[in-house]
This record gives structure tokens, C-alpha cells and sequence, in this order.
């Protein structure tokens, strides 16, 4: 790739950790990488856990600082779900990539430079199964030159078989006084000042995805200058204001089915995401106290069912229609079995 | 030309409704960093019109002329070629598309697309690279592994390639998508924007508004603007000089929704079943999304039922849709779902009068 201009980057590429060693929380990972930095030891690997949390730094960070800008190239090989990973890609691609000798282990200046290649599969959970089987042999036949660093959100959808050949880390979500050093120093840079409500606003907004957390800080930036508030922040997460969610509460606490069709009509063209308005009905449910446990047990079971069906790409007027009907029932203490039913 | 488009503000000083996200989206773009953006929000709220105006911000007028082309994609799949067709829309800073249309081969599309853009980087005026727009409609209908497929490649091209993606539901739209853009929501105007904006068109084309008469249309659209200026235009073709309690027109295919459910409100058989599956039939070949012919269905017998019976119906048209998603004909699942209220009703019926 041509060297790009700092200036046209946004911010999450810009601040971008080049060093293993800045990586943030991932004390682990960090710990056996640089370890491999100076023995250029290094087992396969596999990275996973949520969002922003460093995976796709960290393993970029330790093929750069093994080989450096020039060896880069011709030792490192990034595939992710962008490429196509059907089984034939796999077999050829990696194949000939791998096959290619890399002569003796000379260190280069300051790079180890080991003599194996580093193959990075991000987001690797989307290949198929199928791929993922055909990989078993090929990391088998190029054990000795080539080096595997899986790279994904679930760990479940990576088959056994691949899994018990690597060492494994998951990526933590970022605790709220790490990513506020984070960010902080990005204000340093950027010249922006945030106090610490912000910052706190700013952590409990990103849910411990750093990436986040700085595209917010970013455009919150941009759009209200350099002096950054918690209500400012607020704004660009888009996150749903508690008023509107209290709202769908207590029309369903009403009893009056319209009413609450007409709260979740409005949270519709209010163009809110449904599944976000779950998550923080889920919150008002679990912390009310003047509710029985059974009831509170009833409205989750119907978050829970209408979650998933979002997930399937259901309608989401329809889903939050169903929840809030029975959340009324519940609430109001109306059976649970439906009468015509038959 | 149809008042809608007539009237499509071309730049964000000219926008009518959502002037603070104009001027936000002004100030966004006013450094060459801007992040990745997804706007979503209702359909008929505006989304489009502001992604239009944006590019003319960034780009000047060159963004407006735009040539439409029928693309080929050569895929090289292994073991075979694949060949995809989608409509674009280009200029030379940025190209428009949406993948879904290309069913679930849509991840080629966005593997393709975004590499081949991050290859002919634009040079700006001063010299500087600067950085090409992909706008990708529709995002919340592309397949899980287009999805996927955006992930990596968002950030690897970022600083050649910038993403403004657009939706009605961003639930749909994956977690790790979402973490990569600016969220930009657009809400659909209250009906008094709508009504500001039917004033200035009727003054525009100088027409004469009785009073009330915006603010009815307004009340009539869902907050959807496109459907209001199209209901205003076509109230404009029917009678002219409007009078003040002329009549608002419906569309054509809602009130045919209408009449499926007096039919089945009236008739629980089925022989009425077989009778309105011809009426269903006739909207899905009229390419009304099925999800909205059931969303209208219910929203139409909502207004006619019980406060018990409202949960339960409710419940079954959420059941059905979900299904509906998860199958492939539409029909079996609207159908099952006209049946089972056949069956609730007749049970209700049967409870209430013997
Ligand atoms: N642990 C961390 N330390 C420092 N910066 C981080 C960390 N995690 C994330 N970031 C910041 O967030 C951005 C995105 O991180 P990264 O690409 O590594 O996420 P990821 O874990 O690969 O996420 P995904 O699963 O979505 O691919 C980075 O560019 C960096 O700015
Ligand atoms: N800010 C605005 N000011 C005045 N008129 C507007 C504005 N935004 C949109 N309109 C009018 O509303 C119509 C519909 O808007 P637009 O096409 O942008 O909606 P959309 O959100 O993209 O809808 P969909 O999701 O259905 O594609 C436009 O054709 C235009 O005439
Ligand atoms: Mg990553
Ligand atoms: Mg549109």
C-alpha cells in the first residue's frame, strides 16, 4: 500500500498502537509477544473477544516489529473475510505463499526477522467450516516455516480441531480508567479538553470498544469544538434517552394496549434501534423493585426471544410491538396463555 | 419531474428539515479525517437527501454529475467465474450502490468494489491525495458474510476510501459495522416540518393552500415526507384549486389491505381464505414488500379489535414476519397468518356471542 498521508486517516487509524508494548489491557498477550521479540519464538496463535479491543493491532504490531518495513511484504501474509477464503483459496494462496523458503533466521537490525512466514487470519470466525478443515493439513505440512495468527469475535465458530493447535487469548473489554488514559492522550495530541464526567460518559457509551470510544470522541470533536462535555458525547453515541425509554415502561405498566403502540410507533420514526431500546428496557426491568420476580422473569424470557429474532432480520416494529404487549401482560398480571388460542 | 425530486434540496444550506444535522455534518467534513458514517433512520425521512448534499459539501458540483452504468463484476470463485450485474450510480469522486440486489452474492460485490476504488485514488486540488466516497444503500439488507466481508477492509483502505452507509434499521446492521462508522440518525420529521415543507412547495408552484389543508396531509403520511409531497402532488392532480375538505387519497394497495380485512373480519372460512390469498397475491405482484402488507394488516385490524385480542394478534403477526425472514415464499407465512386470525376471531366470536 502506498505510505499514507497522516491527515486523511480518521482518528481510530491514526492512534493506532505500532508497537505491541502500547497495546492497552491485553497484559497477557503482550507479555508472551514480547517475549517472542526477543527469543523469535512464537507458537500459532488465536485472538478473540468483542469489538475494539485490540486483536487486528496486536497482530500487526508483532509482523511489524518481527520483520520491519522491508521483509513485511514477502514474510507476512493478512487474509480476512474481505478476501475470499473458500476452501480452493485457502489450499492455493496459502500454499504458495508458505512454500516459498525464507532462508536462515537473520536478524536485521533491530528486527528478529525469524525464519518463518506469519500468516494472519482475521475474522477468521467467518470461514467455513469446510475451509477451516482444510487448513488442519496445511498448517500441519508448513508447521516448521510458517506461523498462524487466527483472529476473531467467537471463539465457538473456530472448528477444535484448529483451536487446540494455538495459544489462545481473549482480548478483554477495555475497563473505564484504561480507555480514559487512551483517550486522554489522544486529547493531548488533538488539543482537546474532556473532564472526567466526560470521560466516564465516554466509557459507559463505548461498552469497552476503544474503536468506539474514539470515532465518538472524533465526532464529537468535530461537531462542538475542542472542549468536549458529557452531554456532547451523549449526542453523537446516539444512545436512547432515558425519557423515552421510561416512556415504553409506563405505557405498558397502563395497561392501555394503543397507548403503547403509539409510544413504539414513535420510537420507530424516532429511528431508534430496536435492539439498543432492549437492551435498555432490559435495564429498567432488572432494576425496578415494586415487580415480582415472575413478572420480571416473564418480560426477559420475551426480550430474550425478541433479540434473537432481530438477529434473524425480523421486523422491528413487530418485535418491540411483541415485547411491549408482553411486558403489559406481565405487569398488569394477565395470563400468560393466550384465550382463542386454539 | 415528481416534487419529490423537483424538490430535493440539492445542498445542506438548503434543506427545509434536519438543518442541525446539516450544519453537524458541515463542520464533520470540514478536516480530511472524517470518520466512516452510517445514516439510518425510517424510510421516507430524509436519509438520501442528506448523504446527496453531504457529497456535494466534500466535492463540489462535480458530485452531481453522475453517470449511471450497468456494472459486470468477473468474480474469480476457484474453481469458477462469476458474473454479477448491479446498477451504479458514479462521479468521479464517489460511487453509489446497493449489493443487496445481487441476493446473497452481494459479498463479491463489497470485496470488489471497495479494493478497485481504494486503487485510483483521486489527487484534490492541492496536490494532496485526498479520498474517494463509497456510499453502499440498503446495508441493513446485505448478507452476513458481506457484513463480514466489510469489516477489515473498512479500516485497511480507510484513509484512501471513505464508507457512508445507509438503512432504515441499524439493529440489523452488525455490531462491528456499527463500531466502525459515526452513527448518524435521522428521524422522520414532526408533522410541523412536514407541513413547512408542503408550504414551501405550494408556494413554489404557486398554489393556493386552504388552511388546515398541509397540516392534514401531514397528519395522513406516517412523518413519512417522501409519502407526504406525494400525496400533496397527487391531491394537486385530482382537484385543483384545492378546497378545504377535500378528500386525501389513500394508496391504492392500503386500501386494498383494507378490504382483505373486512373480508376476513366479516367471513372466517376457508373459502375466504382461498378468496383473499388471490387479493395477497396481487399485492406481492405489485412489489409491495410483504413485511409491509402485514404490518398494514395488522396496524388495519388493530383498529378494529378487542384490547384482548389486540395482544394476541399482535403476537402472531411478530411470529409470522419472523418466520417469513427465515423462509423463502412470502405467501405461505402472510397466508398462515390471515388463518390463524380466522381461528382467534371465530374463537372469539364463538366465546363472546355463543
Ligand atoms: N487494547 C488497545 N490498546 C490501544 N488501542 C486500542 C486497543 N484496542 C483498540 N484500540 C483502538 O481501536 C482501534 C481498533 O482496534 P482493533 O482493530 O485492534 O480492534 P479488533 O479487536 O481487531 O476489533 P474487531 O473484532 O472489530 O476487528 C485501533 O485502531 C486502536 O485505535
Ligand atoms: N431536509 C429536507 N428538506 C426538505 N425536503 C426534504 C429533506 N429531506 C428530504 N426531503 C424530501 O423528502 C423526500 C424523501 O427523502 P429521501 O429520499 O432522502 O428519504 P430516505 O430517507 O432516503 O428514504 P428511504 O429510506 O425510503 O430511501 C425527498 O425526495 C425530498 O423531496
Ligand atoms: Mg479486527
Ligand atoms: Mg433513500
Amino acid at each position: 500500500m502506498a505510505p499514507l498521508l497522516q491527515s486523511s486517516q480518521p482518528w481510530v487509524e491514526k492512534y493506532r498502537p505500532k508497537q505491541v508494548k502500547d497495546v492497552a489491557h491485553q497484559d497477557e498477550v503482550v507479555r508472551v509477544l514480547t517475549n517472542t521479540l526477543e527469543t523469535a519464538n512464537c507458537p500459532h496463535m488465536l485472538f478473540y473477544g468483542p469489538p475494539g479491543t485490540g486483536k487486528t493491532t496486536t497482530a500487526l504490531a508483532i509482523a511489524h516489529q518481527l520483520y520491519g518495513p522491508e521483509l513485511y511484504k514477502s514474510r507476512v501474509l493478512e487474509l480476512n473475510a474481505s478476501d475470499d477464503r473458500g476452501i480452493n483459496v485457502v489450499r492455493t494462496k496459502i500454499k504458495d505463499f508458505a512454500a516459498v523458503a525464507v532462508g536462515s533466521g537473520q536478524r536485521q537490525g533491530v528486527y528478529p526477522c525469524p525464519p518463518y512466514k506469519i500468516i494472519i487470519l482475521d475474522e477468521a470466525d467467518s470461514m467455513t467450516e469446510d475451509a477451516q478443515n482444510a487448513l488442519r493439513r496445511t498448517m500441519e505440512t508448513y508447521s516448521k516455516v510458517t506461523r498462524f495468527f487466527f483472529i476473531c469475535n467467537y471463539i465457538s465458530r473456530i472448528i477444535e480441531p484448529l483451536a487446540s493447535r494455538c495459544a489462545k487469548f481473549r482480548f478483554k473489554q477495555l475497563p473505564e480508567e484504561i480507555m480514559s488514559n487512551r483517550i486522554l492522550h489522544i486529547c493531548n495530541e488533538e488539543g482537546l479538553t474532556v473532564d472526567t464526567e466526560a470521560l466516564s460518559t465516554l466509557s459507559s457509551v463505548s461498552q469497552g470498544d476503544l474503536r468506539r470510544a474514539i470515532t465518538y470522541l472524533q465526532g464529537a470533536a468535530r461537531l462542538f469544538g475542542s472542549s468536549i462535555s458529557s452531554k456532547d458525547l451523549i449526542s453523537v453515541s446516539g444512545a436512547i434517552p432515558r425519557e423515552v425509554t421510561e416512556a415504553i415502561y409506563a405505557a405498558c405498566k397502563s395497561g392501555d394496549f394503543d397507548l403503547a403502540n403509539k409510544e413504539v410507533n414513535y420510537v420507530i420514526a424516532e429511528g431508534y434501534p430496536v435492539s439498543q431500546m432492549l437492551a435498555q428496557l432490559f435495564e429498567v426491568v432488572v432494576g425496578v423493585d415494586d415487580i415480582s420476580d415472575e413478572q420480571k422473569a416473564r418480560i426477559c424470557k420475551s426480550l430474550a426471544t425478541a433479540d434473537k429474532c432481530l438477529v434473524d432480520g425480523a421486523d422491528e416494529y413487530l418485535q418491540l410491538l411483541d415485547v411491549v404487549s408482553n411486558t403489559m401482560r406481565a405487569l398488569c398480571n394477565m395470563p400468560q396463555e393466550f384465550s382463542y388460542d386454539i | 419531474m415528481l416534487w419529490v425530486d423537483k424538490y430535493r434540496p440539492k445542498t445542506l444550506d438548503q434543506v427545509i428539515v434536519h438543518q442541525e444535522i446539516a450544519e453537524n455534518l458541515k463542520k464533520l467534513v470540514t478536516e480530511q479525517d472524517c470518520p466512516h458514517l452510517l445514516f439510518y433512520g425510517p424510510s421516507g425521512s430524509g436519509k438520501k437527501t442528506l448523504i446527496m448534499a453531504l457529497l456535494r459539501q466534500i466535492f463540489g458540483t462535480s458530485a452531481e454529475k453522475v453517470k449511471v452504468e450497468n456494472r459486470t463484476w468477473k468474480i474469480d470463485a476457484g474453481s469458477r467465474t462469476i458474473d454479477l450485474e448491479l446498477t451504479t450510480l458514479s462521479s468521479t469522486n464517489h460511487v453509489e450502490l446497493s449489493p443487496s440486489d445481487v441476493g446473497f452474492q452481494d459479498r463479491y460485490i463489497v470485496q470488489e468494489i471497495i479494493k478497485e476504488m481504494a486503487k485510483n485514488r483521486p489527487i484534490d486540488t492541492k496536490g494532496k491525495k485526498g479520498y474517494k466516497v463509497l456510499v453502499l444503500n440498503e446495508v441493513d439488507k446485505l448478507s452476513r458474510e458481506a457484513q463480514h466481508s466489510l469489516r477489515r477492509t473498512m479500516e485497511k483502505y480507510s484513509a484512501s476510501c471513505r464508507l457512508i452507509l445507509c438503512c432504515n434499521s441499524s439493529s440489523k446492521v452488525t455490531e462491528a459495522i456499527r463500531s466502525r462508522c459515526l452513527n448518524v440518525r435521522i428521524n422522520a420529521p414532526k408533522e410541523e416540518q412536514i407541513v413547512k415543507v408542503l408550504e414551501f412547495i405550494g408556494k413554489k408552484e404557486g398554489l393556493q393552500l386552504p388552511p388546515g389543508f398541509a397540516a392534514r396531509i401531514a397528519d395522513k403520511s406516517n412523518r413519512s415526507l417522501r409519502r407526504a409531497i406525494l400525496s400533496f402532488e397527487t391531491c394537486r392532480v385530482q382537484q385543483y384549486p384545492f378546497s378545504s375538505n377535500q378528500a386525501i387519497p389513500p394508496m391504492d394497495w392500503e386500501e386494498y389491505v383494507s378490504e382483505i380485512c373486512s373480508d376476513i373480519m366479516r367471513e372466517q372460512s376457508p373459502k375466504r381464505l382461498f378468496q383473499v390469498r388471490g387479493k395477497l397475491y396481487e399485492l406481492l405482484i405489485n412489489c409491495i414488500p410483504p413485511e409491509i402488507i402485514l404490518k398494514k394488516l395488522l396496524s388495519e385490524l388493530l383498529k378494529k379489535l378487542d384490547e384482548e385480542l389486540k395482544h394476541e394478534v399482535c403476537h402472531w403477526a411478530a411470529y409470522y414476519e419472523h418466520r417469513m425472514r427465515m423462509g423463502q415464499k412470502a405467501i405461505f407465512h402472510l397466508e398462515a397468518f390471515l388463518a390463524k386470525f380466522m381461528s382467534i376471531y371465530k374463537a372469539f366470536l364463538i366465546a363472546t356471542f355463543g
